[in-house]
């Protein structure tokens, strides 16, 4: 009697095992894309994942196996994590009342192990037939997200779009701290161009609409972009190497490596103030080789952010790209840096500030976007984290720019200063244009009013020469850009133990 | 036809090409002055240039088309 109950059991995992009909996993094929048990072989380590709950969800309906959505638990780089993953070949992945129970609870488990959450997303999004069970409810697909904000900061959150996640689907991805996307099938939106086209009358591809390569270079809801499933889980699996459990403990420390053989840094940084130098070409002399992880690298490249290891060490850096427009910070450059410092501090990793920037854009176009309240969001970011904190002057930092890099009044561990540096309001052509407009007006000789207007600026910057301003202990140190590494090293070392608390309220009315 | 175009507000320092010079993707083809900062503009695409659209001294907006490619 039990045989037969046994080989039931058997059949009906096999079954479930096997996803949707063989058409769906040919389609799979045709796309370059990867069924879902097999995404998650090769998320885990040793392709092991013994904790599935809910296999059995909408057994009952004989064609949907596990209602479309596998929720496991496995180890990656040894660490434990919660993953909740669509299985596209039933019924395109799409939500049923249990799809959603099962995500709900997947995430309550991982706020109750206190491990990372990760979501491999393919999905259609609700179905439409089911949706008074799935939508509007207190369990329904909104909880998902309400518990994606409740374990923000909590644990790291992190999304792999693999296809779509379409409507109210998109938000899973908007609420991760990552979101990795494989271009050309990966596409987010919240009306799909058929229905763009029905409500509004839009015309527009899928690609154009959503796709992957639109959110990871305009919208800025795409981080890392990547051309395979293969690369997409391994990205995955290299983004978490950097990160804790949970923001109670600390990124794990590794042994160092050296950096990558290359130039010296005072070789790199110009010391024309205006001529652009690559600063990537100056990340790569500080960090430990093939440790750099870019965190949005096709959005607002003026702007550098990524996770990286100083001898073994976790960092995040922040650093101003003068390839890319100057260095120049403009509104999306703001959003980046103020994402990227809430991430870092979150989980405990410190922040290297690396600076040359000529400050805040101008100009009417970026005035109607906003750039005041944007900026003011990063300058936000920096005030509130308690992380070590190190920023360097590369070169240049006028204005508010100084601010929203960490300058001194934003209780930076320290501020060091590289020979290079000129720290000031403005720059001396603006600062002696602006002191100076009415007598230069008055000067009628051309001949004359050049060597006036040089001999102000020289003046000027002998009033911002960086020994002045470390005389008056404004920055910390100035070191040479070659000894930075080691001096990096140091002080991270020294910091180490920082524990502070930066204010007592219920939560910053944050400027957005 | 490709477009390169400003990408920040600012003046045109130098336009580096002329008509039927074979550019090619990472070129730096064009220079800019904005925040008193040289701005290099480097194309993204291969193509011969077909028309200059500004020239040194003139004020760009960021969008706006400085070089065409076929």
């Amino acid at each position: 009697m039990t045989k037969m109950l046994e080989d039931q059991l058997v059949e009906a995992v096999r079954k479930i095992e096997a996803g949707g009909a063989e058409k769906y996993h040919q389609k799979l094929k045709e796309n370059h894309k990867l069924f879902v048990r097999e995404r998650l072989r090769l998320l885990f380590d040793d392709g092991a994942y013994k904790t599935e709950d809910g296999r059995f969800a909408n057994f009952e309906a004989g064609n949907l196996p596990a209602d479309g959505v596998v929720c496991a638990i496995g180890q990656v780089n040894g660490q434990t994590v919660c993953v909740m993953a669509n299985d596209s070949t039933v019924k395109a992945g799409s939500w049923g009342a249990r799809t959603v129970e099962k995500i709900i609870r997947i995430q309550e488990t991982a706020q109750k192990l206190k491990v990372p959450m990760i979501y491999l997303v393919d999905s259609a999004g609700a179905r439409i037939t089911d949706q008074l069970e799935m939508f509007p409810n207190r369990r329904g697909a909104g909880r998902i997200f309400y518990n994606q904000v409740k374990m923000s900061g909590m644990v790291p959150q992190i999304c792999v779009l693999f296809g779509p996640s379409a409507a109210g689907g998109a938000y899973i991805p908007a609420f991760c701290d990552i979101v990795i996307m494989v271009e050309g099938n990966a596409s987010m939106y919240l009306g799909s161009p058929r229905m763009a086209e029905k409500v509004i009358g839009e015309k527009v591809s899928l690609e154009e609409m959503g796709g992957a390569r639109m959110h990871c270079t305009v919208s800025g809801c795409g981080d890392v972009l990547v051309q395979t499933e293969e690369e997409a889980i391994q990205s995955a699996r290299k983004y978490l190497s950097y990160f804790p459990s949970h923001y109670q403990n600390k990124p794990v420390k590794t042994s160092g490596k050296l950096p990558k053989e290359g130039r010296k840094i005072s070789e790199i940084v110009p010391e024309h103030q205006n001529a652009p130098f690559d600063m990537y070409e100056l990340i790569d002399a500080l960090v430990d080789e093939g440790s750099f992880f870019e965190v949005k690298k096709l959005f607002a490249s003026e702007l550098i952010t990524g996770l990286a290891r100083i001898d073994g060490r976790v960092i995040g850096i922040i650093a101003n790209q003068p390839k890319a427009k100057g260095g120049v910070l403009f509104v999306d450059s703001a959003d980046k840096g103020a994402k990227f410092i809430q991430l870092c501090d979150a989980f405990n990793i410190p922040l290297l500030f690396l600076a040359d920037v000529p400050g805040f854009m101008v100009g009417t176009k970026v005035e109607r976007a906003g750039i005041i309240r944007h900026g003011a969001k990063m300058i936000a970011a920096v005030s509130e984290a308690t992380v070590p904190k190190i920023s360097v002057i590369v070169r240049k930092a006028y204005g508010a720019g100084l601010y929203a890099m960490a300058g001194p009044a934003f209780e930076p561990d320290c501020c060091i200063a590289l020979p290079t540096a000129q720290i000031a309001v403005m720059g001396p052509e603006a600062a002696v244009n602006a002191v100076y407009s009415n007598k230069i007006q008055e000067i009628t000789d051309p001949k004359e009013r050049v060597r006036f207007v040089q001999e102000k600026q020289k003046e000027y910057k002998e009033t911002i020469d960086i020994y002045k301003l470390a005389s008056e202990l404004i920055v910390d140190d100035i070191v040479s850009g070659d000894e930075l590494r080691n001096v990096l090293i140091d002080r991270f070392a020294m910091y180490e133990s920082k524990d502070m608390r930066f204010s007592e309220r219920k939560h910053p009315v944050y400027p957005v | 036809m490709k477009h390169i175009e400003a990408t920040m507000a600012g003046t045109v320092l130098n336009i580096l090409v002329q008509e039927g010079d074979n550019v090619k993707a990472g070129d730096t083809v064009a220079l800019l002055e904005s925040m008193k900062m040289e701005i290099p503009i480097e194309s993204n695409v291969d193509g011969v240039v077909s028309e200059i659209k500004a020239g040194s001294g003139d004020f760009v907006n960021e969008g706006d088309v400085l070089i065409v490619l076929d």
